[in-house]
């Protein structure tokens, strides 16, 4: 090519090169350059293309390959390091790493280079440099990378800080030695609250100390409320070392359950083991609350990684909510379809329940490759059960056509599973085998025939007619282990087929020479168990068969006939074993249990690459059992450096749960100087420390106008422009840990809310509870009024499971109950609801027993309507039911603090009125929707009338006195 | 003893005649002989689809994918969730496919240099570094003709000269600085409907499998919300990381800020059975006739359920089984082929006039002396549903926020088959029968047992 274009001369080139890469002339001189760079020079000759093809040519593996190594050209290379080029320098860095082992002086060369870019003010240039410098495989600049990754380590920039988080792994693999100073490193990076480092550093702390678990302790809350907007891949390694962080701190949700299995399997009546009823931790919660969300994500591992997660540590109850999640992987690319099958398949067999609604899934299509055909069969298997296996038998049916042999094979093994594991459908199966067994195709009938034999001996008697029918296909069926199933069942019960057993042996006996071994270990088999049954018949065929096993090829076989022919033909010689001879031949043997290969497979992490093989992979960390005592959850605490701060509680991804934090409880713990929990920095814009201080009563206000700020915020940017840095309300949660108070609203309701006590504190032992209207519409049903119950707990000890239990309705009466608390998701709001009233119970972690009622002022029950004057004018002279008039004299006795008044006592909305004199509303209760009309007319001496309009009598009533309660107040 | 090397160790790329076309080690050189191991399983195998994703060597786990023809074959040392790499592997092949606009042999090979850099990139000692498509353009610019011609001239390179910030930012899915003469945000509702049919036409199961594909060009940062008319299809879901996942859970809108470019916003899963209207019926009868060489085929198919909307793009294959040797067709419109290599018979019916059913009507010449095929073959089908979603899915309205202008927002609709299979006539296992066995004590006849069962 280069004659071809003659004019490109060698000068021009190096002329080229040189103005943009001063190093790579010497690479130019005629002797170095091959016909493949020279073919590159002229195809990019006029550009600096050329300098990256070259530089691809020498650090093209390929070259490697066929045997052109690239190193020879180092020192030309490596000058180019302090190019201005991007495109060129980067490349430079390829080569660099690439080669830097087997050059290990001249590599040297450009470790300045680097040194001058960690300190350059341009914090990519500073990981950049940091990056390739810790990828150079040279055990003399160890130190000088020691240096550079504990300065990175505590960089302003947190893409500096993660850069340094992955020089961590590169540099101990180069030196072990450094672990420990690398651990420091680590420690200190596992501190940071940033997203963007917090996965690279998890990642570094698996490969480097995956035992010090002690240092996750403090970074426990952190991670966890951050996990939601790490990277992805970030994600997956922190759940998964989250996963074994949890196995060895908290106690096992299932203990209960678990306990009670083993009792019954022992029947000890006596030792009854003290059963504490079982707490979860808030951290254990914590973690499943925020793992949950990310079931959702598009990246197939990070939801393999959360329903691992919930598999390992959630309770029985919660573990269901990731069957659908893994379902829908299912439907992803082939490879992910089989990595997640055999994750479903170990599972299924622990928990199958979970993924019975999701049967049809499973089902097989014939486009399905033969390996996911296979899994899908195993899962389809583990879930047969009384209900569901005349469908599932139906669809084996069809399988058995299909084209693909392996998979019939793996069908029949499935149908003899479903045969032994369900009872009722054992006849069934094993005559749908026996039709398989006139089968055109071998395989099948032979794969049949091991699965038949495996039937036939749970219940040998009832079935001698099949063991004749296949008693006939010895003479057919040519598969080794098809003849010796055949041959092994006929010895095992001779005694029901008398007649054809020695026929059988005679035509093995002339075949002898030419079976596989399996069949002819199968043969002496029989011919020493026809003998001992039937000696008369048999003699002459043993001996021969035995005869011709004694000079056999294979040595199995020899002596084995040499064993048999001792034990079972009585000499003189003959030991005391020979008595025994029927009893080891013939001894009743136990039926084979078929069982799942993927049973027990979950000592194994799910997921893991150890679980898919069955077999432990280098660097695999044990999954450890829980511990039977948990260990001191304190050390999760994080000291607050600051006096008293309010925690923000909106997560940076507005994915986090929602729950205020209640500044009250920060404040107690204060005043009692116990160790203060939270974060120890709030990074947020949005800290309000007048919030912590503002009282009791005022919170819930001052709660609701802080969201209103944010919302405002958010509708004009991106929730995480404002939050990066994030704090969510749990990580207030320790000892004592509060419950989330109630969320605010998102529209202020009209009229001042009220509150009203359900149980005080110390009734409660510390758990007060509060309830008022949120005057909301109640969403799951309208004719339902919304009572917002807000709990706060001032214990010492965490609150659980606190639900609505046997809440006791007068008639007519409905309550939507909600949600139980600390069992699953924190609720934030919770939807009572009720018609009039309601007894209800709070269940305690302790088993007391509160209980409560809820009595609705009657101006709760109705909600407002909005009407105009001439409306109201109207319907009021429709109903004049109740009327009623007062007089009242006092200053502040203005149109404003009527209404103010008004709607405070009741949910009623104002209606439009000409003068201020008169103020109407309307309103209609909320079950039955019949009109509430109330008009107040302020009379010129002062005195006032007040007048309800309402068809129910005993609302009107009661609403007279309420609202007149309210305004002579 | 603690293997340091976790992750993705090195990456090789196999054709389908078994060679090796690209490697790239991202620590020390791991030999190529290591892939010795994945050609024996690939031998092993029937079908190329069924060489197992994971395989383990002495020293090294490999763990493939299989896209496009192309083998992604990466090699790890030690405990690593399979899923993990499985997932990066299928990332890279997206990278690719975006960049090239194909992922072929010959686009991996006209553009080494970029792939190259785009792996140099993707993962940093085996861990995944930049995964996210906009960052990644920001450091590598894909290659486009125009580009080629004028780098060539110019000396001017694919790599940003601007070091990126996309990885900073704090939506690190979209790059910044974007800005577009005409600002544009197109959104594609595409369903794929998998089912079973049997013979009788009953579904055996159906669902629906969609997902919303965009190609946002928006200047700046836009803040876009989408709603739904009938949300409540929607409980099955996987979103891009961009959409706020708490405002869906509160209010069944997806709000997000886009990544510039074409995305994948959501997929979504719709099982239901009722909610699954199956748009298409086939009638067929193949039958075989022991010790015939003539085999008939009848297939005719019309459309059901299709809310007025025309079946497009019609295609019907089936494999017959191996004893056919060749058919005698006659189609009512479109061409059909039989491979008699393969057993493969296609059938291009193209549009569906559901006045004039199209249908297929022959015989098959069976091999002589063969036994009956004991097989009855599938029938895949394939087709198309323009301007409709299976699942009545529609979109009620976008809106942006924090950007002044106003784009041009579009929508479509489109409804393809997945793996829509109708089954063969059931001949039957019968497992409900109950068959009596006689046995003929004469030893001659065990021979003759076989036949008459």
């Amino acid at each position: 090519i280069s004659q071809q274009r003659g004019n490109v001369t060698m000068k021009f080139l190096r002329e080229q090169v040189t103005s943009i890469c001063p190093g790579m002339t010497s690479v130019l001189s005629p002797c170095d350059v091959t016909t493949a760079t020279s073919h590159c020079v002229c195809v990019c000759v006029m550009s600096y293309c050329w300098c990256v093809t070259v530089l691809y040519w020498v650090c093209d593996p390929q070259m490697i390959a066929r045997g052109k190594n690239a190193s020879d050209l180092f020192p030309a290379v490596v000058k180019n390091v302090a190019c201005k080029n991007i495109e060129v320098k980067k490349l430079v860095y390829v080569y660099l790493v690439r080669y830097a082992e087997e050059q290990q002086d001249l590599a040297l060369l450009s470790i300045s280079t680097f040194q001058r870019g960690l300190k350059d003010p341009n914090q990519l240039i500073r990981a950049s440099a940091l990056r390739v410098l810790s990828s150079i495989r040279v055990t003399i600049i160890v130190p000088i990378m020691m240096l550079a990754i504990k300065e990175a380590a505590s960089d302003m920039s947190p893409y500096v800080r993660k850069t340094a988080a992955h020089a961590i792994p590169k540099l101990y693999s180069l030196d072990p030695e450094q672990k420990d100073c690398l651990i420091e490193v680590i420690e200190k990076l596992l501190a940071d609250k940033t997203t963007l480092v917090a996965g690279s550093v998890v990642m570094a702390f698996e490969e480097v100390c995956p035992e010090r678990i002690d240092l996750i302790h403090k970074n426990y809350r952190k991670l966890c409320n951050l996990l939601i907007d790490v990277e992805e891949w970030g994600q997956v390694v922190i759940i998964n070392m989250l996963t074994r962080y949890a196995r060895t701190q908290f106690l096992n949700p299932n203990m209960n359950e678990d306990k009670e299995e083993k009792e019954k399997k022992k029947t000890e009546a006596t030792a009854i083991v003290k059963r504490k009823p079982y707490v979860m931790d808030p951290d254990h919660r914590l973690l499943l609350r925020n793992t949950k969300p990310l079931l959702q994500s598009r990246n197939a591992a990070v939801v393999m990684a959360v329903a691992q997660l919930y598999f390992h540590l959630a309770p029985k109850a919660e573990v269901g909510v990731i069957a659908k999640a893994l379902v829908r992987l299912m439907r992803s690319h082939s490879e992910v379809q089989y990595v997640v099958l055999q994750n479903v398949a170990t599972m299924s067999i622990k928990r199958r329940g979970m993924f019975e609604p999701y049967l049809k899934s499973f089902y097989i299509r014939s486009t399905d490759p033969t390996q996911i055909k296979v899994l899908k069969l195993e899962v389809l298997t583990n879930l047969a059960n009384e209900t569901n296996i005349s469908t599932i038998l139906r669809e084996f049916q069809t399988y058995i056509k299909s084209n693909d042999k392996d998979f019939v094979a793996a069908t029949i093994q499935a149908i003899g599973r479903c045969a032994t594991n369900i009872g009722e459908v054992r006849d069934t199966c094993l005559n749908g085998l026996v039709q398989l067994l006139s089968n055109r195709d071998e395989l099948v009938v032979a794969e049949s025939v091991v699965v038949i034999k495996k039937l036939l001996q749970m219940q040998p008697e009832q079935h001698s007619d099949i063991i004749k029918h296949m008693a006939k296909l010895t003479d057919n069926i040519q598969v080794p282990m098809a003849r010796a199933s055949i041959l092994w069942l006929i010895g095992e019960y001779c005694e029901h087929v008398p007649k054809i057993a020695p026929d059988v042996l005679r035509k093995m006996a002339k075949t002898f020479t030419n079976e596989e071994d399996i069949v002819k270990l199968q043969i002496i088999n029989l011919a020493a168990k026809l003998y001992l049954t039937n000696s008369k018949q048999t003699k002459l065929l043993t001996q021969y068969v035995l005869n011709l096993a004694k000079y056999d090829q294979n040595y199995d076989i020899r002596d084995r006939a040499r064993f048999i022919r001792q034990l079972i033909v009585p000499t003189d010689k003959s030991g005391a074993l020979s008595k025994y001879a029927k009893k080891l031949f013939l001894a009743l043997k136990p039926a084979p249990v078929l069982e799942s290969p993927f049973k027990d497979r979950d000592h194994f992490q799910l997921g893991s690459l150890s679980h898919l093989l069955n077999a432990k992979a280098g660097g695999y960390q044990v999954l450890p059992d829980w511990p039977e005592a948990a260990p001191d959850p304190s050390v999760r605490n994080v000291e607050v450096k600051e006096s008293v701060r309010a925690v923000e509680t909106v997560t940076a991804r507005d994915r986090g749960p929602l729950g205020p934090s209640s500044g009250e409880d920060v404040k107690k713990s204060e005043k009692k100087s116990k160790p203060r929990i939270g974060s120890s920095e709030s990074e947020s814009e949005e800290d309000n420390d007048s919030e912590s201080e503002s009282s009791e009563s005022e919170e819930e206000e001052s709660e609701e106008e802080s969201e209103e700020e944010t919302k405002k915020k958010k509708k004009v940017g991106n929730e995480r422009l404002e939050n990066t840095p994030c704090l969510a309300v749990h990580a207030v949660f320790t000892q004592p840990p509060p419950l989330p108070v109630s969320v605010p609203q998102t529209i202020i309701p009209s009229g001042n809310l009220k509150t009203y006590e359900l149980l005080h504190r110390i009734t409660g032992e510390g758990l007060s509870v509060e309830y008022c209207f949120s005057r909301q519409p109640f969403s799951p049903d309208p004719h339902m009024v919304a009572v917002k119950i807000q709990f706060t707990n001032s214990a010492t000890s965490e609150a659980k499971s606190l639900h609505v239990e046997d809440a006791k309705l007068q008639s007519g009466m409905r309550i939507k109950e909600f949600p139980e608390i600390g069992q699953s998701t924190f609720h934030n709001r919770i939807p009572l609801l009720i018609t009039v009233s309601v007894v209800m119970g709070i269940d305690f972690s302790c088993s007391l027993m509160f209980f409560v009622s809820i009595q609705p002022p009657v101006g709760e029950l109705m909600m407002p309507i909005f009407m105009t004057e001439n409306e109201f004018k109207k319907e009021q002279g429709e109903h004049r039911n109740q009327c009623m008039e007062i007089k009242q004299y006092g200053p502040h006795f203005d149109c404003h603090a009527v209404v103010q008044r008004v709607t405070t006592a009741a949910n009623l909305s104002r209606v439009p009125c000409g003068s201020d004199k008169e103020c109407r509303f309307a309103g209609k209760t909320v079950t039955s929707g019949s009109l509430v009309l109330v008009s107040v007319v302020t009379k010129e001496d002062g005195a006032a009338q007040l007048t309800v309009n309402c068809e129910k009598m005993v609302i009107g009533t009661m609403l007279v006195k309420d609202i007149l309660q309210a305004l002579t107040q | 003893m603690q293997l340091p090397a976790k992750m993705i160790h090195s990456l090789f790329l196999v054709n389908s005649s078994g060679d090796i076309f690209l490697e790239k080690h991202w620590k020390s050189v791991v030999s190529r002989s290591v892939c010795d191991y994945f050609f024996e399983a690939q031998e092993r195998a029937s079908e190329p689809e069924n060489v197992p994703p994971v395989i383990p060597t002495p020293h090294h786990y490999l763990i493939s994918v299989l896209r496009h023809r192309i083998y992604f074959v990466a090699v790890i040392q030690s405990e690593v969730p399979p899923l993990f790499v499985i997932e990066f592997l299928h990332r890279v092949v997206d990278t690719f496919q975006d960049y090239f606009g194909v992922c072929t042999e010959a686009a991996i090979k006209d553009n080494v240099v970029v792939v190259y850099e785009l792996l140099e990139e993707m993962l940093d000692n085996g861990f995944p570094l930049a995964t996210e498509s906009n960052i990644l353009k920001e450091l590598i610019k894909p290659p486009t003709i125009l580009r080629t011609v004028v780098n060539t001239i110019t000396g001017s390179t694919n790599v940003g000269e601007q070091l990126p910030t996309g990885q900073l930012s704090v939506v690190p899915w979209r790059r910044t600085g974007v800005k577009y003469t005409n600002n544009e945000a197109y959104f594609d509702v595409v369903e794929e409907i998998d089912a079973i049919i049997d013979k009788s036409g009953s579904t055996i199961t159906a669902e629906i499998q969609g997902v919303i594909d965009a190609c946002v060009k928006l200047t700046g940062m836009p803040d876009l919300t989408l709603s739904f008319m009938n949300p409540r299809l929607l409980d099955d879901v996987s979103f891009h990381p961009c959409v706020r996942f708490k405002r869906w859970e509160a209010e069944r809108i997806l709000s997000f800020i886009p990544p510039d470019g074409n995305f994948r916003l959501l997929s979504y899963h719709v099982s239901c059975q009722n909610l699954v209207a199956i748009p298409v019926y086939v009638k067929h009868n193949i039958t075989f006739r022991e010790g015939s060489s003539q085999g008939r085929f009848e297939l005719t198919l019309g459309p059901k359920q299709t809310m007025g909307k025309g079946l497009e793009a019609v295609l019907i294959s089936s494999q017959l089984p191996r004893g056919v040797l060749n058919t005698n067709l006659n189609p009512s419109q479109g061409t059909y082929n039989f491979d008699p290599v393969t057993k493969l018979l296609s059938w291009d019916v193209g549009k569906i006039n559901p006045q004039k059913l199209p249908s297929l009507k022959g015989s098959m010449s069976l091999q002589a002396g063969a036994s009956k095929p004991d097989e009855n073959p599938t029938i895949n089908i394939q087709f198309k549903i323009q301007q409709s979603a299976l699942s009545g899915l529609k979109v009620n309205r976008l809106d942006m926020y924090g950007e002044k202008y106003k784009p041009f927002k579009g929508i479509k609709y489109m409804t393809k088959a997945g793996k829509f299979q109708v089954l063969p006539a059931g001949t039957g296992l019968g497992f409900k029968k109950i068959i009596q066995y006689k046995y003929r004590t004469k030893h001659t006849s065990l021979q003759e047992g076989l036949n008459t069962t």
